[in-house]
């Protein structure tokens, strides 16, 4: 057998047989060292399998020999392999160019025990993107959730300690409402296998432990996809972590509580169940407008950097469920685009405000007041990924906006009410961002100003890889354009 | 005799609620962790009560034993690693509220929401 077929196992071995190396290895430069090689390896596997994907075929590897229903096989799909591209993706460029913004947010005699969290981490959410197998996704939820958690509570301001109190709370309220609804459909099916269980279902439709199941799995996942009104772990996790950590979680953790929505919700529920097409939007659609306007509402009067785009952040998800919630062709194509755009600007921005971090005394919109002036490259870097964020054309997120959009007018009356609100929410996206660019350019710097000059240059070129990708991938979207349709094609093959 | 039957389940769904209960209305952190455990002792105890087969005994391969009943093997296994998953859950958010005590003075969450609003 040659080494590339074993490709999807090694997805999710690499980072997590290099993890305990690093604790034994102990030396930070030598950890930071071991991290970014399997990191920058896992991408690399990642972009090897996302290529099989693109052309052609779905991959399907059968762990240690043993057959699909009974032993666990790993089936990587486009969806999978967008969401396999973000994690890696993020974990690397965060990595690449985070370690001296790390190194002093961090204890330095701890900082090997960290990069080895934040390899588990990576494994955790790969092997979310990779497994065939719903008992595994609740494992590997459940790994990469506890490495989170200790990423998050290294943050040096002691609220980073109850932020992730309360995400550990909620995080596994939702981990156990996830493992009750699995538990429900083995029940009633006698299959933990995605693909079987999507035959299966169809016997015992009309079973009520299936509808139950349906809601356990629904609002469990939606509580680890901060899903409004479920997003009240967010905004304190995202503000007192570690400024890198938020850049790499900010990127892929929710999208990946998404992936997994997604992938229950069409491949087993939606063609089996009567109406489970009106009962999801129903139920989704309105939280996602909701969240879409209180998101963004919220962001325009926050006043600490990171915590606006963390409220931000609540209100993309929204955009992203919005797609999914039309159920149509145009409307998924719109949601995959836009996990991966989305992930594009708000991971940009949060390696910025790393970026700027390094040089001024807080994260709050006043602290970063004449930075413009001072850091002109990284400022510049923040302003393109921003204007991503809003949607400007000629940058990512106007692609998958304008996606949106499209997918919104063909879905009648709620469709007009999506644009209303897709619309208002940009303006108010607009407010936000140019709250950030008049302060960084026209803000008078606090008399006490610390040291002026750029970020350290790896933090720099990570600022700007982040920027030049939210460009190109605004030029030329076809990448994620092309992985997105066929996700969509995929997960709407059950639908009549 | 159907209320009967589902004995467990009914012992399943009041746990649930009772750890959900404490994890809500309880500011002690401890006292959250208690009811999270509870909360998810009550997800095992629907496993394990779905693989009892009637007259089943346990899943072992005997010799001279042929047509013996055995218990579903699998949700056992199953709920073995989510014991697991839950221990780890609850150690590390002990270990969590032993430096959010440090950082704090006080493991009740109000009181640590006040004193970062009085900082």
């Amino acid at each position: 057998m040659s080494l590339t077929a074993q490709l999807p196992a090694l997805q999710v071995v690499v980072p997590l047989l290099t993890a305990p190396l690093l604790v034994l290895l102990r030396g930070p430069v030598l950890a930071w060292a071991g991290a970014t090689a399997a990191s920058l390896t896992s991408f690399a596997i990642a972009i090897a399998l996302a290529g099989a994907v693109l052309s052609g075929n779905a991959i399907h590897y059968e762990m240690g020999g043993w057959q699909a229903p009974f032993g666990i096989s790993l089936d990587i799909d486009a969806l999978g392999a967008v969401v396999l591209l973000l994690i890696t993706g993020a974990s690397s460029l965060a990595l690449v160019s985070g370690r001296d913004s790390l190194a002093r947010d961090i204890d330095p005699g701890r900082l090997h025990l960290f990069y080895a969290a934040w390899l588990v981490a990576v494994a955790g959410l790969s092997g979310i993107a990779v497994t065939g197998d719903a008992f595994n996704v609740f494992v590997f939820m459940e790994i990469s959730s506890l490495a989170s958690y200790v990423l998050i509570a290294a943050g040096p301001d002691r609220r980073a300690l109850t932020a992730t109190f309360k995400y550990l709370i909620m995080g596994t309220i939702g981990a156990t409402f996830y493992l009750i609804g699995v538990g429900l459909v083995y029940m009633m099916t006698g299959t933990l296998n995605f693909a079987d269980m999507e035959l299966r279902v169809a016997d015992v439709t009309d079973q009520l432990p299936i509808l139950v199941a349906a809601g356990f799995i629904t609002v469990g996942l939606a509580l680890k996809a901060a899903v409004f009104p479920l997003h009240l772990w967010l905004p304190n996790a995202y503000t007192y972590a570690p400024h890198i950590v938020t850049a790499f979680l900010a990127a892929c953790s929710t999208k990946v509580a998404i992936y997994v929505l997604l992938r229950f919700d069409f491949f087993v529920f939606q063609g089996n169940l009567d109406a489970h097409a009106v009962q999801f939007a129903m139920f989704l659609a309105p939280l996602a407008l909701l969240g879409i306007l209180v998101g963004s509402a919220v962001a325009t009067v926050e006043s600490n950097l990171k915590r606006l785009l963390a409220f931000s952040s609540v209100a993309q998800i929204g955009y992203i469920l919005l797609g999914a919630s039309f159920a149509s062709e145009a409307g998924l194509t719109a949601s995959v685009v836009h996990m991966f755009n989305h992930a594009l600007a708000k991971g940009g921005m949060f390696l910025a405000v790393a970026a700027i971090a390094m040089r001024v005394s807080g994260v709050g919109l006043t602290d970063i007041a004449g930075v413009g002036r001072r850091m002109p490259w990284t400022t510049a870097g923040l302003v393109i990924a921003g204007a991503s964020l809003v949607g400007i054309p000629g940058t990512a997120g106007f692609v998958s906006k304008w996606l949106l959009l499209q997918a919104a007018f063909e879905q009648g009356a709620l469709g007009i009410a999506a644009v209303v609100v897709v619309v208002l929410s940009s303006l108010a996206a607009v407010v936000y961002v140019w709250r950030i660019v008049e302060q960084a350019y026209f803000g008078e710097p606090q008399a006490e100003a610390v040291t002026s000059g750029e970020a350290p240059w790896p933090l720099l070129a990570g600022v700007w890889i982040a920027a030049i990708a939210n460009v190109y991938f605004g030029v030329s979207p076809g990448l994620p354009v092309g992985l997105g349709e066929s996700a969509a094609a995929e997960l709407l093959r059950h639908m009549p | 005799m159907e209320f009967l039957g589902l004995y467990n389940y009914w012992v399943f769904a009041v746990l649930l609620m009772i750890g959900f209960y404490v994890v809500i209305a309880r500011p002690n952190m401890i006292k959250k962790l208690l009811g999270l455990s509870i909360f998810q002792a009550a997800v095992f105890l629907l496993y394990i009560t779905m693989d009892k087969v009637e007259g089943g005994t346990a899943p072992i391969i005997q010799k001279g034993v042929e047509d013996a009943i055995y218990s579903n093997p699998l949700p056992q296994v199953l709920i073995l690693t989510a014991i697991v998953v839950g221990i780890s859950t609850t150690a590390l958010g002990l270990a969590l509220v032993v430096r959010i005590y440090e950082a704090y003075g006080t493991i009740e969450e109000d009181e640590t929401q006040q004193r970062d609003l009085e900082q």
